[in-house]
């Protein structure tokens, strides 16, 4: 294959190795970003938070976790046995497997075996990542149904309702990326960011910087927020809204099972974090030009860069958690279906057509993209303009007669003759004095 | 099984390609035979995304990795979702029915399938075995995603276009069909409701909750009204109103065992 020679050579024991430094490194990220979203939240809302056990409360979630799996294991009487086993099985095994192809970091010396730091690539591994989601729906969805309640059950339809569409919204958001890198393996969408880009246009060339963030910002926009909604987080954390389905999905789960369904929400939440990364913000590389460290992008630095990139990205989650409210369900349907996914395919065109016109070698055609994209960007943005709707005036006046129960707008209630005979006696300091002793009589 | 034979006998099978068939093609074939005979319709819902996962996963196998993420995405992600949606909708105890409508049925449908099965083994046995398998390499030159694409774009397009035309005329008229327009006076405001709820005739409070002033807290007791009489508003009119007898109205030992 082109470009993935570097892949399949490992040793058996190197591939091993690789499969639990991800396995450990996901369970330990958890354990952290538990501890790391309690910690964020907390300073947010200006309280400690944990900060018992361990230095600064580090070991509070190793604390939490082992309690949970000493918990009584509940199956509720109405369950589908085996489905309720399965379920939490699939979340987490789903979770695990999309780490697989998130490229860590440039080929490096293992023991004395060069590797490239990703335990596989494949031509098509983005494709990996969405299948691994599309299969994780499966854990939520049969865990609620099989729970035998109607909070699971509703709380399960709203995630496969929810998963599905979101889904779409951020596959279409790719498109840009696998249009630009030309391809669908991580390694290379990393490797396509590197440096800038050398575009001529109209005759003058300039350089573009290589992270598709700033490149494709539109649809690091919708990805950042069609992940929000992948992963079931606030605000869009319908399928589990404590204030309304008791805990969703997961209401009848306890102990184990229901520690899998938490360790497979944060692993999402890390690999969403990490596919970010990898496919807008330039994967491994140095947050900062080449020409300022040359050695940044080689050796075991890039792991650095990368988990700098995860944990920035993890703290944006907990960010929008303090700071956003729970949407309406019919909201957060209509930025789905009628914003995001619609916003998309026309800026996929746009891209399209700049692509088009930038490679071609005349100009006219070269002018062709460009009026062609200029006119479906100002289509774009007039079908998107935020509009107000005015304020219509009621037909009929509600006098409070044939309309709502209600007293008229312009209703004076008449003061009381007692209050009235009270000021008359008592002879007013001041004026604000005299409206005091008004108020006191209304209320007495 | 001959083309397996025979690649297996000139050795271009690798061994991890053989083991990994050998283990999927008992799970595909296990899940297809079990969603027929599973009772539940959710288990057979599984039992099918189970065979479908396999396909995708032989698919690769094959050396069609983006054929086998699509399926895997498109078929056990997005299609057998919807299904396990409606199935999910339909009720968690509703099982089909063991009582046969139609006289021999499962006989004569036993029958069919097993002359079926063997007409495609052996049509595929015949067809297989004197074929061997070329254009892989030329098919996968330029990378395998590049390969469908120049093929999708340009010897199937039409094919493609007209099926998706035809599906987007499918998806309009149903949804035509399923939807209802509602002009803004149809429906009762909350206006309406009010003027409704006020008019002569009619308590506008709160309907007398079940087992309020009652005996018994069961939801098939009615509540009684302050002059003791039964409140039939109070409950629900597919619950029969009945007596309790003394042993159901007794408290159920909730009290941890202490009471006899």
């Amino acid at each position: 294959m082109n470009g993935l020679e570097s892949f399949g050579q490992d040793p058996w024991w190197l591939v091993g190795l690789k499969a639990l430094a991800i396995f450990v490194i996901l369970v330990l990220l958890t354990l952290f970003s538990i501890w790391y979203e309690r910690k964020v939240v907390a300073w947010m809302q200006v309280r400690p938070g944990p900060n018992r056990n361990g230095p600064f409360g580090l070991l509070q979630s190793l604390a939490d976790g082992l309690k949970l799996a000493f918990k009584e294991d509940l199956v509720p009487k109405a369950a589908d046995k085996i489905v309720f086993l399965l379920a939490p099985m699939i979340s987490t095994v789903c979770a695990f497997t999309a780490f697989a192809v998130i490229p860590f970091g440039p080929v490096v010396s293992v023991f004395g075996v060069e590797t490239p730091l990703q335990l596989t690539d494949l031509p098509v591994a983005v494709l990996l990542v969405l299948a691994t989601s599309a299969l994780g729906v499966y854990g939520i969805v049969l865990g609620g149904w099989s729970s035998g309640s109607t909070y699971s059950l509703l709380g399960s339809l709203r995630a496969a309702a929810q998963v599905i569409s979101y889904e779409i919204a951020m596959g279409l958001s790719i498109v840009a990326v696998f249009l630009t890198a030309g391809s669908l393996s991580t390694s290379q969408i990393v490797a396509a960011q590197q440096g800038g880009q050398e575009v001529t246009l109209f005759g003058t060339s300039f350089t573009i910087p290589g992270w598709y963030a700033l490149l494709l910002l539109p649809s690091f926009i919708v990805f950042a927020i069609s992940v929000v909604g992948e992963t079931n987080r606030a605000p869009f954390d319908l399928p589990e809204a404590e204030s309304e389905l008791v805990g969703g999905f997961h209401t009848e789960y306890s102990s184990l099972k229901f520690a899998l369904f938490f360790l497979a929400e944060y692993i999402n939440m890390v690999t969403v974090s990490a596919m970010a990364t990898t496919l807008f913000l330039g994967g491994w590389q140095a947050p900062f030009p080449a020409s300022w460290w040359p050695g940044a992008n080689e050796g075991w630095w890039p792991v650095l860069w990368f988990f700098l990139k995860v944990l920035i990205l993890l703290f944006g989650f907990v960010w929008l958690r303090g700071t956003l409210p729970r949407f309406r369900y019919d909201q957060f349907m209509r930025l789905g279906w009628k914003v995001l996914v619609p916003a998309n395919l026309l800026w996929i065109v746009v891209l399209a057509a700049v692509r088009a016109g930038t490679q071609q070698p005349e100009w006219s055609a070269q002018w062709v993209g460009m009026i062609g994209g200029a006119f479906l960007l100002v289509l774009l943005v007039i079908w998107f303009w935020p509009g107000r709707k005015k304020y219509e005036q009621a037909t009929e006046p509600d006098t409070g007669l044939g309309g709502f129960p209600v007293p008229p707008l312009d209703l004076q209630v008449p003061p009381s003759p007692r209050v009235k005979r009270l000021t008359a006696e008592r002879e007013p300091v001041s004026v604000s004095a005299g409206d005091d002793a008004t108020a006191e009589g209304k209320e007495g | 099984m001959n083309l397996l034979a025979d690649a297996l006998a000139s050795g271009t099978v690798t061994t991890g390609e053989a083991v990994t068939f050998w283990i999927l093609a008992p799970i595909a074939l296990g899940g297809a035979i079990g969603m027929v005979l599973a009772r539940s319709a959710v288990h057979s819902a599984l039992l099918l995304a189970c065979t479908m996962l396999s396909l995708g996963v032989l698919y690769m196998l094959q050396s069609g990795p983006f054929i086998g993420f699509v399926q895997i995405i498109v078929y056990t992600g997005a299609i057998m979702m919807l299904f396990l949606f409606v199935i999910m909708l339909v009720g968690r105890d509703s099982r089909d029915s063991l009582l046969e409508t139609l006289r021999g049925q499962r006989l004569a449908a036993i029958g069919l399938g097993i002359g079926m099965a063997l007409l495609l083994c052996t049509g595929l046995a015949r067809g297989i075995g004197s074929v061997t398998a070329v254009g892989l390499d030329e098919a996968n030159a330029n990378g395998n995603v590049q390969g469908i694409a120049a093929d999708l774009f340009t010897k199937y397009v039409f094919a493609f276009e007209v099926t998706s035309a035809l599906l987007i005329t499918a998806a309009v008229g149903a949804m035509l069909l399923a939807h209802v327009e509602r002009r803004k006076g149809d429906r009762p405001g909350q206006k309406e409701l009010s003027r409704l709820r006020f008019r002569k005739g009619n308590y506008p409070g709160p309907k007398a909750g079940p087992g309020v002033f009652a005996t018994s807290d069961s939801v098939a007791t009615p509540a009684l009204l302050p002059d003791g009489t039964e409140s039939e508003r109070s409950i629900s009119p597919v619950v029969p109103v009945r007596e309790l007898t003394p042993a159901e109205a007794a408290p159920k030992g909730t009290d941890g065992g202490k009471r006899k």
